[in-house]
């Protein structure tokens, strides 16, 4: 089995990611591109642990899932409320929190 | 707990009372009188225990007595152990001396909206027993942790309890001491980094580090001796690390300003001596001229400001400022006799500055809080006796023979001479500046006619002075009873008689201080493996 | 040479010189503690300790010289001051025949000068007390600076003595002009003492001791330079406090200070300490080595000498005249103990009939100033001879002993040091006896011309009222002021006859012996030139003021060397241009170089560091995509600083 694929494919993701991170205003889609992220890194992770017949990596890709579930409670909840409050989930509209 | 020689209970108890004192003193503060009495009660027992810790020790014994030490964390090696010896020792004295005087002397003065005499006093006993712990500290972590925590109630005496700009001040205070000690922070663990090496197991103990260090190569020795010297010439101050002192003194309390410059700034000088020249013998022999150079500049350029100032506080400051320069000068001419110079000339300085600075803030008191000197004038006049005790103080300020300062000037001078006799040469100039500044100050408040806007409100100043003094001022001004300057009274006499009696006593026969402090004087010159430049052969001095 | 040998302990009478110390010092510190309770008596107790001190003075003058004369130099070890190792400073006293002699000079004219002061400050009453005090405290100094037996216990007299004339100059400190006396004393003593202090350095640095026996046993053994090293610097303690040039010019000034103070310690003790000194170092001195610090001491002696001289014809004030007519005769001093052991005893023996002579002119003036509402200027006297006949006659003989009339006091001293000088041989010898030669004329000039403008002619006062606008009373003063003015009167006629013929072999223990030698005129030339060039100046001075109406105020329309004179010989200017102006423009330098210059970096860098952080802040949008952005470079950052240092 050659990694190749998988890692061309996590790259993408990953870059999908980023790349929809730093243009999209909408808070909903750069949440959902973090999220694209976190799972290109899951990818990489469990690529290499089977590569390397180790279980770490596969863990490790559990306890981001972990985290990013947590984060999607959080994070939901954070951008409920702002739009709750100021009718809008664009992100560049509460920037309040500045010099 | 382990003990190292007998009474090291006197040591417990001289670091615990203050404590002690600064907790009850909180707890009391609610009622003034009450935390007045206990606050005074306290740092009378500490100077009880300063006295019988001083009868106990044995000049010819030990080079460290009555110490203890407990565990604190085994993992790095750092312990909570002090002891003393005899430069510590009559520094200790000198602490428990002055507080008592301190508290004595701010009894009745005002302090700012909201703030208690409990507070104040609780803070100032808590000073206290902090810089009796950096004396007596024998492991070095435990002394850089003490040297940094004595900052915190300094901050909030100057901060919380002085003058108008104290938050400025306090804050320039707490920086500059606070930057100069994580310098030294570097070099401590650079000292506990070639512990690991030579030792296999790191340790701060003061005499095992000094066995560990002295050894070094030069250029480590001069990358670790910067750490703490700057940290220590800050907080002595050597010109040009001096500026924040003008502005602490003359915004703090008179009360604090005494500790500040009596005791607080001699951890730099004493730092000197029992860390810098043990440890890093080759590093001070190497650098010496540029202390020397700083030390004569101090005493010059610190006697020219003290001159040209025109506040009394900022004055008395500058006037510290070239008396560290002497210390420093002994300290770095390797000498015995200039090194127990510097040690007395640093209980001296305590005393005599420590008196001036006091007597300064009766003036001031007197004056409706107004510390210009052009607001002064003629006052003798009105109060002899105040005259007369500024004038002593004066004298001993300026080293007159029969005045304990003269002493340790002496000393620092004839014993810095042999080995540096350019730089002693200059220092012995500034005797000139000291009569200079000190009689230009005893002048401008007490001679003269009587004038100033603090003495006699409403008549124009200093400009166009009354008459020639022959009364006829002072009998308008009682004729109006605007103000009435009265002499000192019983609280102010109590407070400057022992000072007095010191000056004098200590001028006359400085034989006990001197005792006490020439083998520890002696012991280290051993480490730094210095020799005396006159030295006959029947005078030999054996190192242990 | 061993002197140290030759150094016994003392005991017996000589073994309790420490009341010597201790009985004025304890009167000071009574009268000071003890506060208005004192008031009554107090200036009873300052005088008795004084005069109990000279009644053992005198006692312990009978128990020397009942010593043989080797055993003459006693030492009385008292305590160890300041042992630090090899440095032993002991509190011990010299008792020989030199301290001796001194112990009588202080106590004898001190106890007089106590006795006149009663009555002269009986106007205040309130603060005599203290004045007596302060007498107290300066003669214990005094003591201490002749007997003690180290150069530090001197030096601690030293400095003790310029305490004392500090606050007693200040005397009348609600006045400015006293003040600053006082401090200008103090402060130009200083600078002589920083010479005294460096001279003991350089003992402890070469010979490892501060105490008289072994420096004067090991000094010959130094380097030419340390000797004339040490040679000048105490030369230059001896210049502050006995007003020698180029520090002569608090002397003057320090005559704001009451009469009594004038005449006791600006006359005759306290400033004739700089004579006792190089006396005292004489085995110093006296090396041949020392030849070249010899020179230094003889010419600043004749430059005093002829300054004093030169500016005491110029003044008006009474004082002044008489201040710097000291000057002149410390001059005549320093001369004569530069010339070394042909000089030692006569500088002494000057020093001894000078004390009783200047005290009693001064004790004049006082007495004079104190039947004329304090009035001290010459121009406002006159014709007091007759209002005031004790003053006038005990004044006159002090006159008459100071311009060396013959076989009066001065007459001897003076003298002897023309001769000695002259008999220096060469160049040498006729500059230094010329000057001296020209001294003694102009002595007899200016003192001539005082006597006549004060005591004869006609009274300048009658029309005329002192500043405090009361008109001029002038009465003869009560008998506490005139019986001390009596006795000096008589010492300064016989003291000179009397001593000039012992003095020398008494002191010889001391100061080694004197050694006659003969210049190239006879010692009878030398006394007939002198006489001869007195009256001519005593003559010249008659021609000029003797005749006629002299002006109340001093004439303006003077020639340009009378305007120098008056000027101080623009001494106060050039210290004024020197150092007192730099100083100040320095010192106020130095404050701005403070403020702005070592704070201001300080407070720039503080300043500094909070404007850019408060423009970094603004990078700090709020914009969370423009934060990720720059994560993102961030991580690309350090990803590729990795991978470089791992490949490249």
């Amino acid at each position: 089995m050659t990694p190749t694929y998988y890692l061309l494919l996590s790259a993408l993701l990953f870059t999908i990611g980023a790349v929809g991170v730093l243009v999209r205003r909408n808070a909903i889609v750069v949440f959902m591109c973090v999220e694209l992220m976190l799972n290109a890194v899951n990818l990489s992770l469990v690529t290499f642990a089977r590569i390397n017949g180790q279980l770490s990596g596969q863990i490790m890709a559990f306890f981001v899932m972990v985290v990013a579930a947590a984060e999607v409670v959080v994070g939901l909840a954070i951008i409920m409320s702002i739009f709750r409050t100021r009718r809008t989930a664009s992100v560049d509209d509460s920037n309040l929190l500045k010099y | 707990m382990t003990t190292s020689g007998a009474h090291s209970w006197l040591l417990a108890a001289l670091l615990l009372v203050p404590l002690l004192g600064a907790v009850v003193v909180t707890a009391l503060r609610g009622n003034d009188h009450t935390a007045k009495l206990a606050a005074l009660a306290f740092s009378v027992a500490e100077f009880v225990l300063a006295i019988v810790s001083w009868v106990n020790f044995q000049p010819g014994g030990d080079r460290l007595q009555q110490g203890f030490s407990l565990t604190w964390i085994p993992s790095f090696g750092v312990h909570i152990s002090f002891a003393v010896d005899g430069i510590a020792l009559v520094m200790i004295a000198v602490i428990g001396l002055l507080v008592p005087l301190v508290i004595g002397a701010g009894w009745v003065d005002k302090l700012p909206e909201g703030r208690t005499k409990g507070g104040f006093f609780a803070l100032i006993l808590l000073e206290q027993a902090l810089t009796v712990g950096v004396f007596a500290a024998t492991d070095v972590f435990l002394f850089y942790v003490l040297f940094e925590i004595m900052l915190i109630p300094m901050y909030f005496l100057i901060g919380s309890y002085g003058g108008a700009r104290r938050q400025y001040a306090a804050v320039k205070f707490f920086l500059y001491s606070f930057l100069g000690g994580l310098i030294m922070l570097a070099s401590v663990i650079g000292c506990y980094s070639m512990a690991v090496d030579e030792l296999g197991a790191g340790t701060f103990d003061w005499a095992k580090l000094v066995q560990v260090v002295h050894d070094a190569p030069l250029s480590t020795q001069i990358w670790l001796f910067f750490g703490f010297f700057i940290a220590f010439a800050v907080k002595a101050p050597l010109v040009p690390l001096h500026t924040w002192l003008p502005d602490a003194t003359a915004e703090a309390p008179i009360g604090v300003a005494v500790l500040l410059v009596g005791i607080l700034d001699k951890v730099g000088t004493f730092g000197f001596l029992r860390y810098l020249l043990p440890m890093f013998p080759d590093a001070s022999k190497e650098l010496a001229p540029l202390v020397l150079v700083l030390a004569v500049a101090g005493v010059v350029y610190g006697s020219l400001l003290a001159t040209g100032q025109r506040d009394m506080k900022r004055f008395l400051a500058y006037v510290s400022i070239a008396h560290f320069g002497f210390i420093a000068l002994g300290i770095f001419s390797f000498s015995s006799q200039s090194l127990t110079g510097s040690v007395t000339y640093m209980v001296n300085h305590s005393i005599a500055t420590g008196m001036l600075i006091l007597v300064v803030g009766m003036v001031i008191a007197r004056g409706g809080g107004s510390t210009r000197v052009a607001d002064y004038g003629g006052m003798a006049k009105l109060t002899p006796l105040l005259g007369g005790v500024l004038l002593i103080a004066g004298l001993s300020t300026l080293s007159l023979p029969g005045t304990n300062s003269f002493v340790s000037e002496f000393l620092v001078l004839i014993g810095s001479f042999p080995n540096a006799p350019v730089y002693t040469t200059i220092a012995t100039v500034g005797m000139i500046f000291a009569a200079l500044y000190v009689l230009w100050l005893y002048q401008r408040i007490m001679q003269g006619p009587l004038r100033g806007d603090a003495l006699l409100p409403g008549v124009p100043s200093a400009e166009t002075p009354g008459t020639d003094g022959s009364g006829a001022v002072l009998t308008a001004q009682a004729a109006t009873g605007t103000k009435k300057i009265v002499d000192l009274d019983t609280r102010e006499k109590l407070v400057l008689a022992p000072l007095i009696l010191l000056v004098v006593g200590l001028g006359l026969y400085p034989k006990p201080v001197l005792d006490t402090v020439t083998p520890t004087v002696d012991a280290t010159m051993c480490q730094a493996a210095l020799v005396d430049p006159v030295q006959p052969a029947e005078r030999q001095v054996q190192c242990r | 040479m061993n002197l140290a040998a030759e150094v016994h302990q003392a005991s017996g009478v000589a073994g309790a010189a420490w009341l010597l110390l201790v009985l004025p010092a304890a009167g000071a510190a009574v009268l000071l503690l003890g506060g208005r309770r004192t008031d009554k008596w107090g200036h009873l107790l300052g005088s008795a300790t004084v005069i109990a001190a000279f009644v053992y003075g005198v006692l312990l003058f009978f128990d020397t010289t009942g010593q043989g004369t080797e055993d003459r130099l006693r030492d009385l070890h008292l305590f160890d001051w300041i042992p630090v190792n090899a440095l032993d400073v002991e509190f011990g006293l010299r008792l020989d025949p030199l301290s001796v002699t001194f112990v009588l000079l202080i106590t004898g004219v001190g106890s007089l000068i106590h006795i006149y002061s009663i009555g002269y400050m009986s106007h205040e009453l309130r603060d005599r007390r203290r004045f007596f005090a302060y007498l107290n405290l300066f003669v214990a100094a005094m003591l201490l600076l002749v007997l003690g037996n180290s150069f530090v216990t001197l030096y601690f007299g030293w400095e003790g003595v310029g305490l004392a004339s500090y606050l007693l100059i200040g005397w009348y400190q609600g006045k400015d002009f006293a003040a600053t006396a006082a401090k200008k004393a103090f402060l130009m003593n200083r600078v002589g003492d920083v010479g005294l202090a460096l001279a003991i350095f350089l003992m402890f640095k070469n010979i490892g001791s501060t105490q008289y026996d072994v420096v004067f046993d090991k000094i010959g053994q130094q380097s030419t330079g340390v000797i004339v090293a040490i040679g000048v610097l105490l030369l230059l303690g001896a210049c502050g406090k006995s007003g020698q040039f180029p520090l002569q010019a608090w002397l003057p000034d320090a005559m704001a200070g009451p009469t009594p103070v004038s005449a006791l310690i600006h006359a005759a003790t306290m400033v004739t300490a700089g004579v006792y000194l190089i006396a005292r170092s004489s085995p110093l001195y006296s090396l041949a080595q020392a030849g070249d610090a010899r020179l230094v001491v003889m010419i600043i002696g004749a430059i005093t000498l002829l300054l004093g001289c030169i500016i005491g014809c110029a003044y008006d004030d009474f004082k002044k005249v008489l201040a710097y007519s000291t000057v002149s005769q410390i001059g005549y001093m320093i001369l004569a103990v530069g010339l070394g052991p042909a000089g030692y005893a006569l500088g002494i023996l000057h020093l001894l009939t000078h004390g009783f002579f200047k005290a009693g002119l001064f004790l004049g003036a006082g007495s004079v100033m104190h039947g004329m509402n304090d009035e001290g200027d010459i121009r406002r006297l006159g014709g007091l001879a007759r209002k005031m006949p004790i003053t006038f006659i005990t004044w006159t003989l002090g006159y008459l002993a100071l311009i060396g009339f013959p076989f009066l006091s001065g007459y001897f001293s003076k003298d002897a040091i023309i001769e000695a000088a002259l008999a220096e041989g060469g160049t040498r010898g006729w500059i230094f006896g010329g000057i001296a030669l020209l001294g003694a004329g102009l002595t007899a000039f200016y003192m001539t011309r005082l006597l006549i403008l004060v005591f004869l002619g006609k009274p300048r006062w009658e029309n005329l009222k002192s500043a405090d606008g009361r008109s001029y009373h002038p009465h003869e003063s009560g008998p506490t002021m005139t019986i001390p003015m009596i006795i000096l009167a008589v010492g300064s006629v016989a003291a000179g006859g009397v001593l000039s013929g012992m003095l020398p072999e008494w002191l010889e223990p001391a100061v080694g012996k004197l050694q006659e030698e003969h210049g190239p005129l006879s010692a009878t030339v030398v006394s007939v030139l002198t006489v001869v060039i007195s009256a001519l100046g005593a003559g010249i001075a008659f021609l000029l003021f003797g005749r006629g109406e002299q002006p109340v105020t001093r004439p303006q329309r003077v020639s340009f060397p009378v305007r120098a004179a008056r000027a101080d010989l623009y001494g106060n200017h050039l210290n004024e241009a020197l150092i007192s102006r730099p100083g100040v423009w320095l010192t106020r330098f130095l404050v701005f170089v403070d403020n702005r210059g070592v704070d201001g970096l300080v407070n720039g860098i503080a300043a500094g560091l909070g404007g850019s952080s408060g423009r970094l802040r603004r990078l700090q949008t709020g914009f969370v995509r423009s934060y990720a952005l720059s994560m993102l470079g961030g991580s690309i950052l350090v990803i590729a600083a990795l991978l470089m240092v791992r490949f490249a």
